[in-house]
């Protein structure tokens, strides 16, 4: 499948001197024409800064980025600030972004409809600006399009907020829609209509879908492939089914292990992953998961695995898990 | 039996409009058991744990603790029972202030409930309740800003053991954190059953954390129970359509995973 979005060696550095630290640290991942494409990992990985230096938004404008980007076989480069036309022109009709707070992503003092009217394509017709927003509302479900459009963001609920900021998303025909942790804050019932909903609009439209969460059930039933973030690197990354159905980084593993299963016995204690994410300037030599791996061994500390294929998929460990049955732990 | 709550209703009233956001429930909480109380935004839920902790007037109904009517409570009473049962937010740092640091959080909490303690106990109990939180040492002298989601909601855990609770409301404690944090605060809340034979009463709408944890399970939806029974009953068996499309809703890695295969092995199928 050709490939929408290339994304080579992609490292952000904030700070300087002493002060340095560098939050996302060579990645490498595509995402396929209407391919739906997940990230995955913890809270401070760099997920959500890999997805804002696509058209380098803040706090990326301000980063030392650097890197290969390929949108639309087009080459464009990470360098220079947040106006550089390169890659800020890819903001709304190439790429859209439904974040994770909704009510905090909308305007609050601004009517819905008028939003989402500001985001359709500059050449729409002005008279159909309106009809064409309620249709947008419409699409995505909302029981009375016409009073969300004539709402404030305060008057919705955060599952009606959210499908308001998916509508807007979707105003400008984005090529690429960005979904950062968008169903975090809301609870399983909204949480699968609202990812149903991203499906089914961005197969109509063909959009392609880069979802960032820290939930693999989420990634399990929707996307095609998967990346797995530790510290800043990707550290896992293959088709859903090959990845999830036998992990092969203890991490991707941990991860697994950590969300209760409906067929687990019930009261089986959960498996954590031992620590937390690191802040960046505090990331180990080596392999940085290796402090927190149960696997690790010496050599996992005096250096970093480098991403290689394995099995189908691609694993940057020493000791990978290879899915015979000697690996049950 | 320690909590019986019969028929309760909880009503919100605006001017002259009433809004009755918990219809009328009843159930019962036996020292050491795990109650999990599972459904929609809006289901009524907080509403019902807020009553419980006396945070909002039961409009109908009764609730006894330890066979008293918690209405009919004298204000030594009150301050007894609001000292027995505890609760902890989905927002572990907005429940927290943020302009004390978490050793004053917790001394605050030992000068009003265990005002005896001199200052050598309390420092030992403090240390005690970061123990069996998990919690270093290091995050006593930390503002709730400088923790992260995970500490500071085993900050809150800690906060509400100082006071030696009998119940426990947990009110939505791990939507909003990092899966595998999620797995240690859970894990948490078993063994605080489990070692202190504390009662809790787990508020959550994503069923499979509810199924790991809770002996008994409530399903609400508009104020009512739906059905409630054994976790292990509702969840192998569940009678109703709303409880059917929780459980149909939980992102589960295993279920979808076999979808996958099923839909796959379908689309050979055909020629």
């Amino acid at each position: 499948m050709e490939a929408l979005l290339k994304i080579r060696n992609l490292r952000i550095a904030f700070g300087k001197g002493e002060e340095r630290t560098e939050p996302v640290r060579d990645v490498s991942f595509a995402v396929p024409r209407g391919g739906r494409v997940a990230i995955v990992g913890e809270s401070g990985c760099g997920k959500s800064l890999t997805s804002l230096a696509i058209t380098r938004l803040p706090p990326v404008d301000s980063s030392e980025t650097d890197g290969r980007i390929s949108f639309n076989g087009a080459k464009r480069s990470f360098s220079g600030g947040a106006s550089s036309p390169g890659l800020a022109s890819l903001r709304g009709r190439g790429v859209s972004y439904v974040f994770q707070d909704p009510s905090g992503s909308l305007n609050p003092v601004m009517r819905i409809g008028a939003q989402i009217e500001e985001a359709l394509p500059p050449d729409f017709p002005r008279r159909d600006k309106k009809r064409r927003t309620v249709e947008l509302l419409a699409r995505t479900g909302l029981p009375d399009p016409e009073r969300a459009a004539a709402s404030y963001p305060c008057n919705l609920s955060g599952g009606q907020c959210q499908r308001c900021s998916l509508a807007m998303a979707l105003a400008a025909e984005p090529d690429l829609l960005i979904a950062d942790e968008p169903t975090t804050a809301l609870d399983v019932t909204t949480q699968r209509i609202v990812l149903n909903l991203i499906d089914e609009l961005a197969r109509e439209n063909g959009t392609a879908v880069l979802l960032i969460t820290h939930n693999l059930g989420l990634v399990a039933g929707r996307m095609d492939a998967v990346n797995v973030m530790y510290a800043g690197t990707i550290v896992e990354s293959g088709p859903v089914e090959t990845v999830l159905s036998a992990p092969r980084h203890p991490y991707t593993k941990g991860l697994l292990a950590a969300v209760p299963a409906l067929d687990a016995p019930r009261g089986a204690l959960l498996r954590d992953i031992p620590g937390t994410v690191p802040p960046p300037d505090a990331w180990p030599d080596g392999c940085a998961f290796h402090p927190r791996c149960p696997r690790a061994k010496p050599e996992c500390a005096a250096s970093a695995p480098p991403l290689t294929d394995c099995g189908g998929a691609r694993c940057a460990c020493f000791h990978p898990f290879t899915g015979g049955s000697g690996d049950a732990s | 039996m320690l909590l019986e709550v019969r028929g309760a209703k909880v009503a919100y009233r605006r001017g002259r409009k009433v809004f009755e956001a918990v219809r009328g429930v009843s159930f019962s909480l036996d020292k050491g058991q795990t109650l999990g109380i599972v459904g929609e935004s809006g289901s009524g839920k907080s509403t019902l744990s807020k009553a419980l902790a006396l945070l909002l007037p039961f409009s109908g109904g009764s609730a006894l603790y330890e066979g008293r009517d918690i209405s009919a409570f004298t204000r030594a009473e009150r301050a007894r029972y609001r000292r027995s049962v505890q609760m902890v937010f989905q927002d572990a740092t907005g429940s927290m202030n943020p302009r004390m640091k978490v050793r004053a959080a917790l001394e605050e909490v030992l000068s009003v409930h265990r005002p005896e303690l001199g200052r050598k106990e309390r420092a030992s109990r403090i240390a005690e309740l970061l123990d069996s939180t998990g919690l270093a040492s290091s995050v006593l002298e930390q503002y709730p800003r400088e923790l992260s989601g995970g500490q500071c909601q085993r900050a809150s855990f800690a906060r509400a053991l100082a006071a030696e609770p009998s119940v426990l409301i947990a009110d939505e404690p791990v939507s909003a954190l990092d899966v595998s944090v999620q797995a240690r605060i859970l894990n948490l809340v078993r063994d605080l059953r489990e070692r202190l034979g504390i009662s809790v009463i787990l508020v959550s709408h994503d069923l499979a954390v509810v199924r790991n944890v809770c002996d008994n399970v409530c399903v609400m939806h508009a104020g009512l129970f739906e059905e409630s029974g054994p976790a292990e009953e509702v969840f192998a068996h569940p009678r109703t359509e709303y409880t059917r499309s929780l459980l149909a809703a939980v992102p589960d890695v295993a279920r979808a995973l076999r979808a996958r295969r099923e839909e796959a092995a379908a689309r050979e199928a055909r020629p």
